[in-house]
């Protein structure tokens, strides 16, 4: 009896010890940098140069319309809760500083757009303050483009941003942060070259498309490959005969061999232009949000090689 | 100089956006064959006091398109059919009840295309997307391809050649249901039918108009053709000629004005509509004035 309490202190030792390493393991988990991003591609950069430092989500997920987005309670919730918070800037979701205040967090804002050279949007604002008409959408406070990632070249300045970001949100992590934004880095570049090429590879003369997209601005300016507006067609309003007269007009005198419209214009619509034209009907663009996983864009790199294949295709 | 100059103006346009788009003259054969068939449905709609049951039909053909769309998209062929079969069901169980309760027809209609109009609607958010759901609603007379096309002018001549076989019943149960009954049992038969015939029609027209409008095409141009005449031969072909100016107007409207199409149509036959209120010679509003003045003097 004697002897065996020695040996129950051990065990008691042991096992307590035990419990209090996977507590600190636990605890350890929890200490992940909290960070959240606005919409999914932001979630992307983050999680990608953050790596098992930082727990990452975005209040606007796949598939999301950031623009009109309308943030439920449960945003200032996380928001509150983020040690790092990171948006896209350039007047892209303006709910996101209403957002901000409400929750009350001290949280540092990373605006990964920062640096950037702004581009104005490709129509002209039809009034005061922010908006949708017409499937665009337009910010006539920012005056400017705000999808800027779609230049690869700018993903480079969004990712130091968010790499810089977290640095000074966790020190600690320098090493890992700015290792994983180097490598990331380098196959940016990668796509970048892949995108030249594949443009490279359509005669110059047929890099022009017409879109009912309005966010291909800054890739139209750094690829060259022309997106012209197809005016009057959205998918929230009906065409006119006026509207469908004038883009087959267009695609006509401007000799434009592709069309690229949003999934949700009528279908039957797109087939008409396309049999009075010979415009080839080109294949989904996504621009504004990633996939959800299975998806042909389940991240920032996979969307962009998905578009260029895509406007490639059908431009050759 | 200036005559040629008018010539050209009005060529310009009137006539070179068909000249011009394809599409324009799809849409344009389109609507004149909407307009030949359903016209004279409509001429003996409103002859029956039934005008209000092309809106009733329209309803009722919903759940069909709905269960055609679920199974196979925004295809032709299955919206066609699940409309026509929801369209047929509901007029003849509609028809039929009048003759065997006491209910008059007007009401099993009502009480029909409401269950059918909340089918519909049930079916359609099971998928949950409103934009498709807005296309079949709202149809599109400038995307019609060849498919369509031939299903509008299918309908426009089985509507046309069943209604010469059945127009004499069907003209004499309108004026005087109770000696069509003494002389000949045909009157049951030729009603179902043209019940039928107005499902047709309106099948037809929600692929170009959609569901809401396509009664539009049918009613609006023979309510005119009763301000027009009293004769139901001139009714008949007055009307089939409102409709197809209309939709000419309607179609010019869209293009250089830029409002949808299919409701352009609706208006051109609208604005039709308020100056036969105005000026038609049988029974306009002006007419009444001139004609009491004289009752008077």
């Amino acid at each position: 009896m004697r002897r065996g309490l020695p040996a129950l202190v051990v065990a008691a030792v042991v096992v307590l010890a035990a419990i209090s390493a996977a507590q600190a393991q636990a605890a350890g988990n929890s200490d992940k940098l909290n960070v959240v991003a606005s919409f999914s591609i932001l979630r992307d950069w983050v999680a990608i140069v953050g790596g098992d430092r930082v727990e990452v989500s975005a209040l606007v997920g796949p598939g999301g319309d950031a623009h009109v987005y309308t943030p439920p309670p449960r945003d200032a919730k996380f928001v509150g809760a983020a040690r790092l918070i990171v948006v896209n800037g350039l007047g892209f979701e303006g709910w996101m500083d209403r957002l901000v205040q409400a929750s009350a967090t001290r949280a540092p804002v990373i605006v990964a757009s920062a640096g950037v050279v702004p581009l104005p949007p490709p129509y002209p604002p039809p009034q005061a303050g922010e908006g949708r008409v017409g499937g665009r959408f337009w910010n006539a406070a920012a005056g400017i483009d705000p999808h800027a990632w779609q230049s690869v070249r700018n993903a480079e300045i969004y990712v130091s941003n968010i790499r810089d970001g977290l640095m000074r949100a966790d020190p600690q992590g320098r090493g890992t942060y700015e290792a994983n934004a180097a490598a990331y880095m380098q196959e940016l570049a990668r796509l970048d070259a892949d995108i030249r090429r594949a443009v490279a590879t359509i005669p110059p003369a047929r890099r022009k498309v017409i879109t009912t997209h309005d966010a291909f601005g800054y890739f139209a300016a750094d690829y060259g490959i022309a997106f012209v507006a197809a005016q009057g067609v959205s998918t929230e309003t009906e065409a006119s005969a006026r509207d469908i007269a004038r883009i087959i007009r267009a695609i006509r005198e401007q000799a434009i061999p592709a069309l690229f419209f949003e999934n949700a214009v009528d279908p039957r619509l797109i087939r008409r232009i396309a049999a009075e034209t010979g415009v080839r009907i080109g294949g989904t663009l996504f621009s504004d949000a990633l996939t959800a996983p299975p998806g042909p864009a389940a991240t920032y790199v996979d969307m962009m090689r998905h578009n260029i294949r895509e406007i490639a295709d059908a431009l050759k | 100089m200036r005559g040629r100059g008018g010539v050209m103006f009005t060529y310009d346009v009137l006539v070179s956006p068909f000249a011009e788009f394809e599409f324009m003259r799809r849409a344009l054969v389109g609507v004149c064959a909407l307009a030949l068939g359903a016209a004279p449905v409509g001429v003996l709609l409103t002859l029956r006091r039934m005008s209000l049951m092309g809106d009733a039909m329209a309803h009722a053909i919903l759940p069909g398109a709905a269960v055609g769309y679920l199974v196979s998209g925004l295809s032709l062929f299955a919206m066609t059919t699940g409309g026509l079969i929801a369209g047929f069901v509901v007029a003849l169980t509609a028809g039929a009840l009048a003759r065997a309760t006491e209910l008059k027809e007007d009401a099993s209609l009502a009480a029909l295309f409401l269950v059918s109009l909340a089918l519909g609607v049930v079916i359609v958010s099971a998928r949950g997307n409103s934009v498709d759901l807005l296309h079949f609603l709202f149809g599109n007379v400038l995307a019609l391809d060849n498919e369509t096309l031939v299903l509008i002018a299918v309908v426009a001549t089985v509507s046309l050649l069943t209604l010469a076989l059945i127009w004499r019943p069907l003209v004499l149960e309108s004026v005087d249901a109770g000696f069509l009954r003494s002389v000949s049992r045909s009157g049951g038969p030729a009603h179902i039918c043209f019940l039928a015939l107005v499902a047709l029609n309106l099948v037809g027209g929600f692929q170009a108009l959609g569901t809401l409008l396509a009664v539009g095409i049918m009613i609006l141009p023979a309510v005119i053709s009763r301000f027009w005449s009293r004769d139901l031969t001139t009714m008949t072909v007055s009307s089939a000629v409102t409709g197809i100016v209309s939709g000419y107007g309607g179609l010019l409207l869209s293009f250089h004005a830029g409002l949808p199409a299919g409701p352009a149509v609706i208006l051109f036959a609208a604005a039709v509509y308020c100056a036969s209120v105005l000026f038609g010679p049988c029974g306009g509003l002006l007419r009444g004035l001139v004609s009491r003045r004289h009752l008077e003097a």
